[in-house]
């Protein structure tokens, strides 16, 4: 058995990777023997891709200092600093996006950038680029890597119509057939196929496996790990944690490791809590609730959320959680039933959820929540203008900006929740993120909302601006009695704030935890291994 | 069924409607078809060239060139220079074409290095660009010439000696220079080429140590030798004399060829054996397809017996070498598309983050095509004044990119796709209309004038359609390849 | 930063920074050739007032996200056809009218003109709009086909109108309407005499600039209103409006819809400024110009202001008000000064095409 004899294709040691002072690998090992199937876990952000773009020898590594550590490749040590290296290392990688042109035969999917072309005249006296194709020898070498894999189409058909599923499969008879393919990376292969198509992605990958080919595989979906691979490593906040032998384990261990117990307190005092929560009183509720959100499909969600409560709502990234307030709020196509404190809320109307008092800090800050060459007073009361006729003065029929109230309740909101800035006249694209964030959220809070939905709140801002955002947050439920439901992919975060956290997998609800529900609970759920919420808080 | 031919209609809306209102138009215009035949006959070799020198770009995903304004313009200084010295004929012709190229060379290289910077807005940056370059172009000829350089000749100056004037005949230099070479020397110059092409071919293998098949060339080389020794023979000699060429006999001679070539590879396939031929794979031999060819040909043949079609058939006179560039370009854009090159720009058209992740350089590829696209129309224009015959200095260019985009439309083809095929067909229809609509608003409206109005508001009408039906697709289905941009492991990890 | 002019040249665009430099330096020729700057400053200001409010138009359209409107031919042909209406009916020379004062007759005229134009122009600026809502991240490429077609389509129109006035239509015996039509007996130079004055060489056409100013002061006071500012976050974020309930469909047909009826007031002016009203190709360019004069003021196709209309106009119309002139000194009856237009303007327009990314909806 080769698999045992404890070489490695590939041995990455005490990798470490900084990126302007933000240490996010420290000191991470990865060893891959030949044809093995070797699993790669974390939540997002645990270092999983700047691994990758280290492996790859990615510009964006390059560019910010490069990185610490030893790579071998079968043995020898290697300085891969450019992705042409790392090809002709045989590093070969199958994205979860297509690289694929539909318009083209399969043949020429599989060729593409390295057709065979034979020299005629032309080409030799104006160079490579004018030898004649042969198209001959391209479909033999397709047909080949084809039947490698077992897919049964034939080489000439357009990839244009072709099922999902076979398109991935596409691309990985392209990496099979670049010559002296050693290793194969395989990032979330199975997001984007149905269960069937998945089963025969997971055979294939077998097959593959079984010629020598060491693949490298990144998913967060604990069963397919148990069902292929054959080791794994697992990451969380950019360090090592462990590599173990599929064997050895057992999906609760997986799940503990996943997520590990992060001692972090994000609220320093704890406020007084005078609340009563009432499963009778309900703010929120949704029935069989769909979203349309590209890359962020919700699936039937049914949830209550009570009145006066911090609710949680977690999940990995790509799942459907960031879909939901999405969807409330008529930023995409959405159905079923939404009812705002037990009124049904009209989800093809937009604007009907600011109507209702709902109010949304979105996770996109620059892309939906700014008006980034507008000034920090104009992004503050904007919603409030448009939505409830604030800061307007009647001029005969119209309705015209009244300067003198919108700079009033700007610079106080400048001054409650210190926001850094030159003064309110200042773009809001300029502002460093933590600021943005306040502007966001001030905006909300200017549509004085009875509910507000906060989407990633400390995404991209350093630990003092995030410490700062939660605590108000915290602080507008218990003084003003706000239903706050924060949407992150920060389980920490979510941890130390809520009263109950959903978790969101796959487009549905997987379960609603306590915030001291034990680590492998909250694993599981994330990793799809529960499904339709039986588990309840 | 019934669903497959509304499909197909579906698809072909734009040539239908152009058909219908061709043939309505030309009706309606009360002129015989031996009137409207040579003249489009005319206008076909005219206007082809330039028509063709759109698709390259097309290909490459660069939209349709506006700029090809530009490419003429380069064809228009390289004429007013040859003509300012005086060469005349076939060799002033060549002249001008040597003269004009790296004019155009240099012009594409600019305004591909520009489209570059302008990704997604090529066309309404080419077509601004096109007004730009007649600012400098009228500059050059206005006031450089003569002013600046000093120009001495009354007949091509303005008076006061400074600026260029509007009309420049061409009659006693390059007129007609390509339209008449005769037949017999387009033989000579093709067998010249191919020894040449060989002799080449040949001579590379040795040098660079290969084997060299050398009962191929052998036959290649025979083959030309007897074709060459054919025009020897009294009567073909005779014939081949001509300049310019009877419709009759082309088609004749058409029918002849595809019996002939039907016939050839009728013979091949029975030599190698009839299990090859796959059905639905490119290349594949099909008896029944040929044999419709051959039944074509034999209708096609018997038709000219027809009176009233014999009649238009021997009023067009075709000059040959014109037409035999038109077909070289078509045969080479053809060719273009199988080699490593093509395929680069196909890619590069289809999905710019694709053949950026293949490794192919997409900026330096685009550059390519427009090189390309701007030297062809720069010949384009050269073919359509000599067949012209005057040079309106100020005016010859400008409806250019106008007029060739709308013919290539016409044809069928859309922002993303192009063909010889739509070309031709695109040049064929618009044409007609652009003949007819005068006459026919006469007849209509009593004014001429309607027509000529109408005429224009169709170029730009189907402008207008073809870009708003391109931007609305790219708006109601966002494209595939571009998702990719996602991951930056994802989009790069194939580079180099 | 070894040259400091790079951060200014950065900042402006280094098309931008040329032209302002050979607009100061037209200034010192026309010193320096000793020509009346009085005499030629009253002509840039009459072009100003002229050209401005079709320049205006641009402000809407960019603002509410569809882009530089190199379409406002469409607006052209409303107005035009609310001044060949206006012509039809003699307003004009309505006695009554006159007899009030001729003055105040022209003015009706015009007026009756200006409000017939709107009225057009708010039906094909909602058509318009309804088009370039479905061409998203394509509209300058669509509009200015579009702009041309509407110009190719109005020239088979203006044969067949069964307009009759001696006025319109060709003398003897040919068909449909005038290329050019005198507006001497209808509203010609209206605003420019309207309480004009001169103090030395220096005319003020006071009415005018008024009204110009007018046009721009309705524009600011709707960029503040409600309606304005959704408009104006529509254009620059789509989603951030939506994120606010705000249509954003709603608000590009409105911007487009003002865009197209400034469009059809601003040829009016224009005509009644010049004299005269040009069919046919005659506004075919009209576009362009005014693209490149808010190009010029500073705009972007994401960002137009007033104020960029306003040094912009006054910019552009300066150089071809001296560069005439000018030029004649080097060159005499030499048509430089439409050479000068064609560079100028057509630059500006590709310099602003690198400077926009793509053709992406959302960004």
């Amino acid at each position: 058995m080769e698999k045992a004899n404890g070489t490695y294709v590939l041995k990455m040691d005490n990798i470490a990777k900084e990126y302007s002072g933000n240490r996010v690998l420290k000191g991470v090992n990865l060893h891959i023997r030949p044809g093995e199937i070797h699993a790669l876990m974390g939540e997002n952000g645990a270092g999983k891709s700047t691994l990758m773009n280290i492996l790859f020898g990615m510009p964006v590594i390059h560019s910010t200092g490069g990185y610490e550590g030893t790579i071998e490749v079968g043995g020898e040590s290697v300085n891969i600093d450019t992705p042409l290296k790392a090809m002709e290392l045989g590093i070969g990688m199958v994205h979860q996006e297509f690289m694929l042109i539909p318009g083209f035969s399969v043949t020429e999917n599989i060729k593409i950038g390295r057709e065979i072309s034979t020299p005629n005249l032309a080409s030799r006296i104006f160079g490579r680029s004018m030898e004649t194709l042969d198209f001959e020898a391209m479909a033999r070498d397709a047909r080949k890597a084809l039947k490698t894999i077992g897919l049964q189409i034939e080489e000439y058909v357009k990839v244009a119509g072709l099922p999902v599923g076979y398109m991935q499969f596409i691309e990985i008879a392209r990496e099979l057939d670049k010559t002296g393919i050693r290793i194969l990376v395989f990032d979330e292969p199975t997001a984007v196929l149905t269960e069937s198509e998945a089963d025969r992605l997971l055979e294939a990958m077998r097959v593959i496996s079984a010629q020598g080919i060491a693949i490298i595989f990144i998913t967060h979906r604990l069963d397919e790990v148990m069902a292929v691979a054959d080791s794994m490593t697992i990451l969380r906040d950019g360090e090592f944690v462990a590599r173990k032998e599929i064997k050895d384990t057992d999906v609760v261990e997986i799940a503990e490791l996943m997520i590990g117990r992060k001692v972090e307190k994000l609220l320093d005092d704890e406020l007084p809590d005078t609340r009563a929560l009432s499963d009778d009183a309900i703010a929120v509720s949704l029935r069989d609730y769909r979203v349309d959100m590209p890359g962020e499909q919700v699936k039937g969600i049914n949830l209550d959320i009570r009145k006066g409560e911090i609710f949680g709502i977690g999940g990995l990234a790509g799942q459907g959680k960031l879909g939901i307030p999405n969807g409330i709020m008529g930023l995409y196509k959405a159905d079923g039933q939404v009812k705002i404190n037990g009124e049904s809320l009209n989800l093809d109307k937009l604007g009907d959820a600011l109507d209702h008092k709902v109010a949304f800090v979105s996770e996109d800050r620059r892309g939906v929540g700014l008006l980034l060459d507008e000034s920090i007073e104009q992004n503050i009361i904007f919603s409030a203008m448009q939505t409830n006729g604030r800061f307007l003065k009647k001029l005969a029929w119209m309705q015209l900006y009244d300067a003198a109230a919108a700079k009033s309740h700007a610079e106080e909101m400048v001054k409650t929740l210190d926001i850094r800035c030159t003064g309110i006249r200042q773009a809001a694209g300029s502002l460093s993120g933590g600021n943005q964030q306040k502007v966001c959220l001030a905006r909300a809070l200017t549509l004085e909302p009875d509910i507000l939905f906060v989407s990633e709140p400390t995404r991209g801002i350093d630990i003092g601006a995030k410490k700062l955002v939660l605590e108000y947050l915290a602080k507008l439920n218990r003084e003003q009695g706000m239903t706050v439901i924060i949407v992150s992919s920060e389980l920490v975060e979510l941890r130390s704030i809520s009263d109950r956290i959903a978790i969101v997998s796959d487009g549905k609800l997987a379960c609603i935890l306590a915030p001291d529900a034990s680590d492998a609970d909250f694993g599981l759920a994330m990793s799809g291994a529960w499904k339709g919420g039986e588990k309840d808080a | 069924m019934n669903k497959k031919i509304s499909d197909l209609l579906f698809k072909n809306k734009v040539v239908i409607l152009f058909v219908f209102l061709g043939v309505g138009a030309t009706i309606a215009s009360k002129q015989p078809l031996t009137f409207v035949i040579p003249e489009l006959f005319t206008r076909i070799a005219r206007n082809s060239f330039i028509v063709l020198s759109l698709i390259i770009p097309v290909i490459a995903g660069m939209g349709l060139n506006f700029g090809i304004v530009i490419g003429a313009m380069a064809a228009q200084i390289a004429i007013f220079l040859t003509t300012y010295w005086g060469l005349t004929g076939i060799g002033g012709f060549l002249v001008t074409v040597a003269l004009a190229t790296p004019f155009s060379v240099f012009f594409g290289f600019l305004v591909g290095k520009l489209f570059n910077h302008m990704k997604g807005n090529e066309m309404i940056g080419g077509l601004v660009l096109g007004y730009f370059a007649e600012g400098i172009y009228q500059l050059v000829f206005l006031f450089i010439f003569g002013g600046v350089i000093k120009l001495d000749n009354p007949t091509l100056m303005i008076p006061t000696g400074i600026g260029v004037k509007n009309t420049i005949d061409l009659k006693d230099t390059v007129k007609y220079a390509l339209d008449t070479v005769p037949m017999l020397t387009i033989v000579e110059i093709g067998f010249y080429l191919v020894l040449l092409w060989l002799v080449g071919s040949v001579a590379f293998q040795l040098v660079k140590k290969q084997t060299v098949n050398w009962k191929a060339t052998g036959i290649k080389a025979a083959a030309a030798v007897v074709v060459y020794g054919l025009t020897f023979i009294g009567p073909v000699e005779r014939f081949l004399a001509a300049d310019r060429l009877l419709l009759l006999s082309s088609v004749e001679l058409a029918c002849l060829v595809t019996v002939l070539w039907q016939g050839f590879h009728f013979v091949k396939w029975k030599i190698k054996g009839s299990h090859q031929a796959v059905e639905g794979e490119p290349g594949g031999f099909i008896p029944q397809k040929a044999i419709a060819y051959v039944l074509l040909a034999g209708v096609v043949y018997g038709l000219t017996y027809v009176p009233a079609l014999y009649k238009v058939l021997i009023a067009v006179k075709l000059p040959v070498m014109t037409y035999v560039c038109i077909g070289a370009l078509c045969a080479f854009n053809n060719i273009l598309m199988r080699t490593r090159l093509g395929q680069n720009m196909r890619t590069v058209g289809q999905s710019r983050t694709v053949a950026n992740a293949a490794g192919i350089n997409v900026d330096k590829t685009r550059i390519i095509a427009m090189i390309f696209s701007t030297v062809l129309a720069s010949w384009g224009q050269l073919i359509f004044l000599q067949n012209v015959g005057t040079l309106s200095t100020y005016g010859a260019h400008t409806q250019v990119g106008q007029f060739a985009i709308a013919a290539l439309l016409v044809g069928g083809a859309s922002v993303q796709k192009a063909t010889n095929k739509q070309a031709l067909l695109g040049v064929v229809l618009f044409h007609t209309l652009f003949i007819v609509s005068p006459l026919a608003g006469k007849e209509l409206f009593g004014d001429p004038v309607i027509g000529e109005y109408f005429r224009v508001f169709v170029s730009y009408g189907v402008i207008a359609m073809a870009l708003a039906m391109h931007a609305w697709k790219k708006v109601v289905s966002p494209r595939m390849g571009s998702i990719g941009s996602a991951g930056a492991v994802a989009s790069a990890s194939k580079a180099g | 930063m070894r040259n400091p002019l790079k951060p200014m040249v950065d900042k402006f665009g280094l098309p931008r920074v040329i032209i302002v430099s050979f607009f100061l330096l037209l200034v010192v020729a026309a010193g320096a050739f000793r020509m009346n700057l009085l005499q030629l400053l009253s002509d840039v200001i009459r072009r100003w007032g002229m050209f401005g409010i079709l320049a205006l138009a641009m402000v809407p359209a960019v603002q509410c996200g569809i882009g530089l409107n190199f379409g406002i031919s469409m607006g052209i042909v409303g107005g035009l056809l609310g001044g060949l209406i206006a012509i039809q009916l003699r307003i004009a020379e309505n006695p009554s009218l006159v007899a009030v004062h001729p003055l105040f007759a022209m003015w009706a005229a015009v007026l009756f003109a200006i409000v017939v134009g709107v009225i057009l122009a708010v039906g094909i600026g909602y058509l318009y709009g309804q088009l370039l809502n479905k061409v998203k991240g394509s509209e300058m490429t669509v509009t200015t086909y579009v702009g041309f077609s509407i110009i190719a389509f109005m020239n088979i129109l203006w044969m067949l109108l069964p307009f009759n006035n001696g006025e319109l239509i060709w003398p003897n015996a040919g068909k449909g309407l005038r290329n050019t039509i005198s507006l001497a007996t209808s509203f010609s130079g209206v605003m420019n005499k309207t309480l004009a004055f001169s103090i030395g060489d220096l005319t003020i056409p006071t009415g005018l600039l008024l009204f110009f100013f007018l046009m721009c002061f309705l524009v600011w006071l709707f960029m503040r209103s409600k309606t304005g500012i959704a408009m104006s976050a529509a254009g620059a974020n789509p989603m951030f409006a939506k994120a606010a309930g705000i249509d954003v469909n709603k608000m590009r047909i409105t911007g487009t819809v003002l865009s197209t009826v400034l469009a059809a007031v601003g040829i009016l002016v224009y005509a009644q400024g010049f004299g005269f009203m040009q069919l046919y190709n005659g506004p075919m360019m009209m576009g362009f110009t005014s693209v490149a004069a808010v190009l010029i003021g500073g705009a972007s196709p994401k960002r137009a202001r007033i104020t960029h209309v306003l040094v912009g106009t006054f910019m552009f119309q300066g150089i071809l008000a001296l560069g005439l002139p000018v030029a004649n000194q080097f060159i005499p009856e030499s048509n430089l000064s439409e050479v000068m237009r064609l560079i100028i303007s057509n630059g500006i327009i590709i310099y602003a095409l690198t400077q926009a990314k793509g053709g992406s909806g959302r960004e």
